[in-house]
């Protein structure tokens, strides 16, 4: 299986201050998936934001989809930007656009013509149990409703890699479990998923998953899977 | 829909190169970064229209009076003797008509000089006692220093007592005036025009700001700098258009208004005062160019802004 992402030394400081995230050095394999905890704090967040490629880090390697993202040009980033799906943790909802034009959102980015997107997106809504509220804006959606819809946007152009930052930290259990199922599936089809998250209970809510715990911006990684992952499918938690 | 909109729909087409598709289109907010641009930006272009118009008027002005005046010159001959006088006047109007320089001569007659006279002495100032020079009329081939000293050699040759005047002499510090007029209207179309384009960065800056957040997420889902930009660009190119139409047509009322007031007066001096086709085609053409200067302006201030994130 080969690896979508490679963190070699990565470190990450903002500004002058002490190291965010320090000596990252990790694999993501193509079409894993991976839950990211560790207490508040620990530079989750951080560590997503260098992987969909809102950052880059203050030293080290970062190659993704094969290429060094550490010394790509910003011009070329859009394009590997467009194969990651993100899920902010504060949604990050357009919003004066309805709940279907923010979904519809990657792929007009993308340059998709308005008659390519009604369905997908019409589809992508329902799946989500927003079917009915399509031209909501999201002033007028609850925070659960808004947490789908911008899982519905991520997702809504099959990226090559899924990156969540507490997804299912605004819905009831059930909705939360529906959402994973959702993941999995996008899992299934290829994508590799990253899902930063609190709760221990989604980890065993997929067999298949690999768990990364970041403490004080370093990754615990006391077997050497991450760093070394074995070779096998799969990695059981 | 409301009249700004329909003209913003009128206008449209001419802004196609400029457009986002109809869906990226939605993504800013409509209206709302408008603000007092489009109505700053009439302003400035109703001054800028009045300064163009002024200048173009005043360099045509002033090159009508070139050409008018340039190549002619005026001989006076000051003699008190009558007969004396008119031996003058046929001696050098014989001897100018011998110069391949001078095209044409007309000697003007007594009662035209009396003419010119009259508003100093009135009706029955001037008597045959009162003696008055004769002048003549000389128009030259080319108004070159060459030519203009033959005819000086060539009159002074035959009468000691007649005096050359050149009448462009006598108006060039009217053209010169005028010259400096039209330069000053130009500095002031340049000076507004930098004013409008700064107008635009301050808008385009004041937009990126309100719209910070969604901008965020469109670069985070894959849009190009160009893409943001575009978005930016259609708005303000269609701001600019609606403010420099409304400006032009304010400024062109009032340009009819002067030129009717002008022509009243009457003078064949102002007679060619106006900007000519070619400038009323420039002047015309302000409004577009100006919403060329701002979508430029637009596109580098949100470029450059954008550059800024990763």
């Amino acid at each position: 299986m080969t690896n979508i992402v490679q963190f070699e030394n990565v470190g990450l400081r903002y500004g002058t201050g002490t190291e965010t995230l320090s000596d990252l050095s990790f694999s993501l394999a193509k079409g894993g998936f991976y839950f990211l905890t560790g207490p508040s704090g620990a530079g989750k967040t951080s560590l997503l934001k260098l992987l969909y490629l809102s950052q880059r880090p203050s030293r080290g390697l970062i190659r993704m989809f094969g290429d060094d993202m550490v010394t790509m040009p910003r011009d070329h980033l859009p394009k590997f930007r467009r194969r990651i799906g993100v899920v902010f943790q504060d949604f990050r909802l357009v919003p004066h656009l309805s709940a279907f034009d923010n979904v519809a959102l990657p792929l007009r980015v993308a340059g998709a013509e308005d008659k390519d997107v009604i369905q997908p997106v019409n589809e992508m809504l329902a799946w989500v149990g927003l079917g009915d509220r399509a031209s909501a804006r999201p002033a007028t959606l609850s925070g659960g409703e808004q947490q789908r819809v911008a899982i519905a946007r991520a997702v809504i152009t099959r990226p090559d890699i899924l990156v969540a930052d507490e997804p299912t930290g605004n819905v009831d259990p059930d909705m939360a479990a529906r959402l994973l199922r959702l993941f999995d599936a996008l899992n299934q089809l290829g994508t590799t998923v990253v899902v930063a998250t609190h709760d221990l209970h989604l980890l065993s809510r997929v067999s298949t998953a690999q768990m990364m715990r970041l403490e004080d911006g370093r990754i615990a990684d006391p077997t050497g899977m991450l760093r070394y992952p074995p070779k096998r499918e799969t990695v059981n938690p | 829909m409301t009249w700004r909109d329909q003209t913003r729909q009128l206008m449209a087409p001419l802004l196609s190169p400029f457009q986002a598709p109809p869906a990226e289109a939605r993504l800013l907010p409509e209206g709302r970064m408008a603000g007092p641009m489009p109505w700053v930006i009439a302003i400035m272009m109703f001054l800028t229209v009045i300064a163009a118009a002024t200048g173009l008027s005043l360099g045509g002005a002033a090159r009508g009076l070139d050409s008018e005046l340039a190549g002619r010159v005026t001989v006076q001959v000051i003699e008190a003797d009558s007969a004396r006088k008119n031996r003058h006047v046929r001696a050098i109007s014989a001897e100018l008509l011998r110069l391949a320089a001078v095209e044409s001569l007309r000697v003007v007659p007594p009662k035209e000089v009396t003419a010119l006279l009259e508003p100093w002495f009135g009706d029955a100032g001037i008597g045959e006692d009162l003696p008055t020079p004769a002048l003549i009329d000389v128009t030259l081939k080319r108004a070159s220093p060459a030519d203009l000293e033959s005819v000086r050699t060539a009159v002074r040759t035959v009468s000691s007592v007649a005096r050359v005047d050149e009448h462009a002499q006598w108006l060039a510090p009217l053209v010169r005036l005028l010259d400096a007029l039209k330069w000053l209207s130009a500095m002031l179309v340049g000076l507004m025009t930098l004013a409008t384009a700064a107008i635009v960065v301050l808008a385009a800056r004041a937009a990126l700001n309100t719209h910070r957040s969604t901008i965020e997420v469109m670069h985070l889902l894959g849009s190009t700098d160009l893409q943001i930009a575009r978005l930016f660009q259609r708005r303000i190119a269609l701001d600019a258009l609606f403010g420099g139409g409304l400006g032009l047509a304010v400024a062109l009322i009032t340009l009819l208004f002067l030129g009717y007031r002008l022509s009243a007066i009457g003078s064949d001096l102002l007679g060619s005062f106006g900007p000519g086709w070619i400038g009323w085609l420039i002047i015309v053409a302000l409004p577009a160019l100006g919403a060329v200067i701002a979508t430029l302006a637009a596109r580098v201030t949100v470029l450059k802004a954008l550059r800024l994130m990763l």
